[in-house]
């Protein structure tokens, strides 16, 4: 596949006539369509798992049963750093997702060695943060704001947990088996994971942080 | 080292629970040693335990509702009969505690291990046919989902051999759920069982929409697919954005059992409600997701019988997606007595009520089908007159108890509980058995017993009306759900009169039974050759009974609505002049693999047994790493091959 049609698949143009007519009476959609869709769904469900935790924040939030709230917990410098590595993240790994659609490993492997390690500095400043204050007394069981706080807050770290382990997974998939067309079904789903869990945290960044830090 | 587990778990000293735990252990002693010794391990591996194929799937979906429908109804029947004789002074013979734990297991086991599989089993089933397709968007994962819905199943029924299950009813309200006021293990039982087979759900679902919206045949547009497919699809999307609440909210519950948090305790700022009404925006859509693809089946088999098509079938299908939406806005009516005041309680008092107007465009869509049919008075046509007749009364006891004054009255009360037994047993349960009987040819190459299934009809619907209608009228008086015993001895009548009808029920499932017992025995004389046993309307019926595992040789091309119907009037039936090979999923042992690791981390963490449940969640990720790490490599079918077994199936037909 050349460059130009990589980028045109990206973009959501149909290559074939077949995926044109797809959904519309044209017969079962390719592979690769199909697995990006499910894995959209995918999404969607976790989005309203984790809309389920923003709306009992939202309830509990001001239940601090006498301990700390939030303004006496968040730091925005911290959250601000948090924020653009994870961004950052995004961008590196959309970068290596073009780089391996265009067959270039190189690219590949540097720009998701970079998105490991700004994933794993995100991860490393919210393990950070959550010691300090379960070392503050304002662990989660200490109150139902801080129950949810950590639930839900921790819930996006187990996800981008989960999504350094399927990073590096995927990437020694890249390895040994080069960019075939499977590998590269996973790796936009992995990609999409990847970009969902930033949505995910802009939400969590605006609706926790800034507003709690008032 | 074992956690909270030592031989007290075992009920020794408890006659009734641990008569129950030696009957199931016997008997699954009796089937290993059967299957053992039959030497049946590795056909059971090859066919059926690593299965991909959608149809198989959907067999051991339907398999399992069965196999839990009778554990449910056992369970129904000593509610019944306790009820029965504890008047008066008298205790009868469950004491509370155990008395609570089977209401709380009868409610889990008939919505999410027998109403449930039995609704996706069919759907598994019968949507990638009727769609002219060869499987589901996602086998494997299909096998996956199956496998963690098993799971579930299958730690629900451990829980009656080893330790307790919840006391707390089906939705376990904290705070009593809370470790303060459940400090055993029947909470957790509850918790581990739903959150797996919860996750098999989604992903089914997740699946199904997929498959739907991606893999038709060609031709086959949105308004030319099946009634049957449209519930499909919305019911499976109800199932994508609902189950991920339940598992938000479980997951909450758990945390507050595990850790100490305090999202629903009474101290610590916790907040109760916020459970009830997270539940509930999981629950009402549930409903939905139930009876969703039983309004499809009752669609399908009433165009069929009826020798019709259906009567407004655009509106079906709007009528279908308004319930989908609105079935999101309306979870409050379930609580109308948490106070959330008369404005709130009005908004969800008339979405509840205008509910009721899709639902009815349905009803006189069936009934205008039904008009001037040729009507065939077969088994499914009888559950599905059946049906419309105890729905209607179903709803309309809904509408009533949408009113919120009303709901004051019986919130909570035996007329409740009438109510949705007489929505879920006369719709939900209704459309399986109709869907049981319609599609078990299509499955399995002969049909059922005619008579038989008759009887099993009559004894269910008149052993309802006798089983619920007295609750309706002890709910008025005053009667509340979930009692072991009552003081009030005028009651007493009422409640013998519903454990005459529980019987009749009892009956009805023996029907069943013997109806596939007599129906295998006798299944030389009954072989469906021409895989069109209802002279049908849809594509499922244009392939052979029991299809090929690549159901269509050639993918049928679809010009309009009953696509089969079409085909049949046009004298379609000529093999292709050429048959392309195919490409086929091959068996994967990764659903009963994950499942079995499923199986051990929940139930090392319903007993605290930390190293086990790092090992089985360790064991489990690793697993679908594995499978994670292969290419999936297909089976290839030849073109000979397909031509070959399409030569086949067409000589009998020619033939006749």
């Amino acid at each position: 596949m050349s460059a130009h049609a990589a980028t045109a698949q990206l973009a959501g143009a149909p290559p074939t006539t077949a995926e044109n007519t797809a959904g519309s009476g044209g017969g079962p959609a390719p592979v690769r369509i199909v697995v990006a869709y499910g894995f959209w769904i995918f999404l969607l469900s976790d989005i309203i798992m984790f809309s389920a935790l923003f709306a009992t924040y939202a309830v509990l939030s001001g239940q601090t049963a006498g301990g700390p709230s939030g303004r006496e917990l968040f730091q925005l410098r911290h959250v601000g750093v948090e924020t653009l590595c994870l961004l950052f993240s995004s961008y590196t790994c959309g970068l290596g997702f073009l780089a391996i659609e265009r067959r270039r490993m190189g690219g590949f492997y540097v720009s998701f060695a970079l998105t490991f390690v700004l994933g794993a500095t995100f991860l490393g400043l919210e393990i950070s943060e959550f010691a300090g204050m379960i070392a503050r007394g304002a662990g989660p069981s200490r109150s139902a704001f801080l129950s949810a706080f950590f639930s839900l807050v921790g819930l996006h770290g187990i996800h981008v947990s989960a999504g350094l382990l399927w990073l590096t997974f995927m990437t020694l998939q890249a390895a040994a088996k080069g960019p075939r067309d499977f590998v590269r079904r996973r790796l936009l789903c992995f990609s999409l994971f990847w970009h969902a869990l930033d949505i995910i945290w802009v939400a969590l960044m605006s609706l926790v942080y800034l507003i709690g830090a008032r | 080292m074992l956690g909270k587990l030592s031989w007290d778990a075992i009920p020794f000293g408890q006659p009734i629970p641990m008569a129950a735990s030696l009957f199931i252990v016997l008997g699954v002693l009796v089937v290993l040693v059967l299957v053992t010794w039959k030497g049946w391990w590795p056909y059971l591996w090859r066919e059926w335990l690593t299965s991909v194929d959608h149809k198989r799937i959907g067999v051991m979906y339907v398999l399992l509702a069965l196999v839990l429908l009778l554990r449910g109804f056992i369970d129904a029947i000593m509610m019944r009969t306790q009820l029965a004789v504890a008047a008066g002074g008298a205790q009868g013979y469950l004491p509370p505690e155990h008395y609570d734990q089977i209401f709380s297991a009868h409610g889990t086991i008939m919505i999410f291990f027998m109403a449930m599989p039995f609704m996706v089993g069919l759907m598994n089933f019968v949507v990638p046919l009727q769609l002219g397709v060869r499987d589901v968007a996602f086998p494997v994962l299909n096998a996956i989902s199956f496998w963690l819905t098993a799971s579930g199943a299958l730690l629900v029924n451990i829980s009656l051999v080893v330790g307790e299950f919840a006391r707390t009813g089906w939705l376990a309200y904290p705070p009593l759920s809370e470790l303060q006021f459940s400090p055993g293990v029947g909470v957790d039982y509850y918790l581990w069982a739903l959150q797996i087979s919860g996750i098999g759900t989604l992903l089914a679902g997740i699946n199904m929409v997929t498959t739907i919206l991606k893999l038709r045949a060609p031709g086959m547009t949105y308004m030319r697919m099946p009634v049957f497919c449209w519930t499909a699809l919305t019911s499976s999307m109800l199932i994508v954005a609902a189950f991920p609440i339940l598992t938000a909210t479980f997951g909450m519950l758990l945390l507050d059992r595990y850790v100490g948090m305090h999202f629903f305790t009474n101290d610590g700022g916790g907040n109760f409600m916020m459970y009830i009404n997270l539940i509930w925006a999981w629950g009402h859509p549930e409903v939905y997701i139930l009876v969703l693809p039983a309004f499809g089946i009752f669609s399908e088999v009433i165009a069929t019988f009826a020798g019709k098509a259906l009567f407004g079938y655009r509106s079906m299908v709007l009528a279908t997606l308004a319930i989908c939406v609105l079935s999101f806005m309306v979870w409050l009516h379930h609580f109308f007595t948490m106070g959330a005041g008369a404005d709130v309680n009005a908004v969800f008092g008339i979405m509840s009520m205008i509910i009721a107007i899709p639902t009815g465009v349905k009803l006189f869509n069936w009934l205008f089908t039904l008009y001037r049919g040729r009507l065939r008075f077969e088994v499914p046509l009888l559950w599905a007159i059946g049906f419309m007749v105890t729905f209607v009364v179903g709803g309309l006891t809904g509408v009533l108890m949408a009113v919120p004054p009303a709901d004051f009255v019986l919130h909570n009360s035996l007329f409740l509980v009438a109510h949705f037994h007489n929505v879920i047993i006369g719709a939900v349960v209704f459309g399986a058995m109709a869907g049981y009987y319609y599609w078990f040819p299509k499955a399995f190459g002969f049909t059922l017993d005619k008579r038989l299934g008759a009887v099993s009809f009559w004894c269910w619907l008149i052993g309802f009306y006798l089983a619920f209608t007295p609750l309706y009228v002890l709910g008025l008086l005053g009667m509340t759900r979930r009692m072991q015993h009552y003081a009030e001895p005028s009651w007493q009548p009422y409640l013998i009169v519903a454990e005459v009808g529980a019987l009749i029920i009892l009956g009805g499932i023996v029907a069943t039974i013997a109806q596939l017992v007599v129906s295998i025995r006798t299944r030389e004389r009954r072989r469906d050759l021409t895989g069109d046993p209802w002279n049908a309307r849809t594509l499922e019926w244009s392939t052979a009974s029991p299809p090929p595992a690549y159901n269509f040789a050639v993918l049928p091309q679809v010009e309009s609505l009953d696509a089969f119907w079409a085909m049949k009037q046009r004298g379609l039936r000529a093999p292709a002049e050429e048959y392309e090979s195919i490409e086929m999923p091959r068996n994967s042992p990764n659903g009963f693999v994950t499942a079995f690791f499923a199986v051990v981390t929940g139930f090392a963490m319903i007993w605290h047994i930390w190293w086990m449940a790092i090992l089985g969640l360790t064991c489990a990720v690793l697993t679908l790493l594995a499978f994670g790490w292969m290419e999936r490599v297909e089976d290839q079918v030849s073109g000979e091959q397909l031509a070959e077994a399409e030569r086949a199936r067409l000589r009998p037909m020619d033939a006749a």
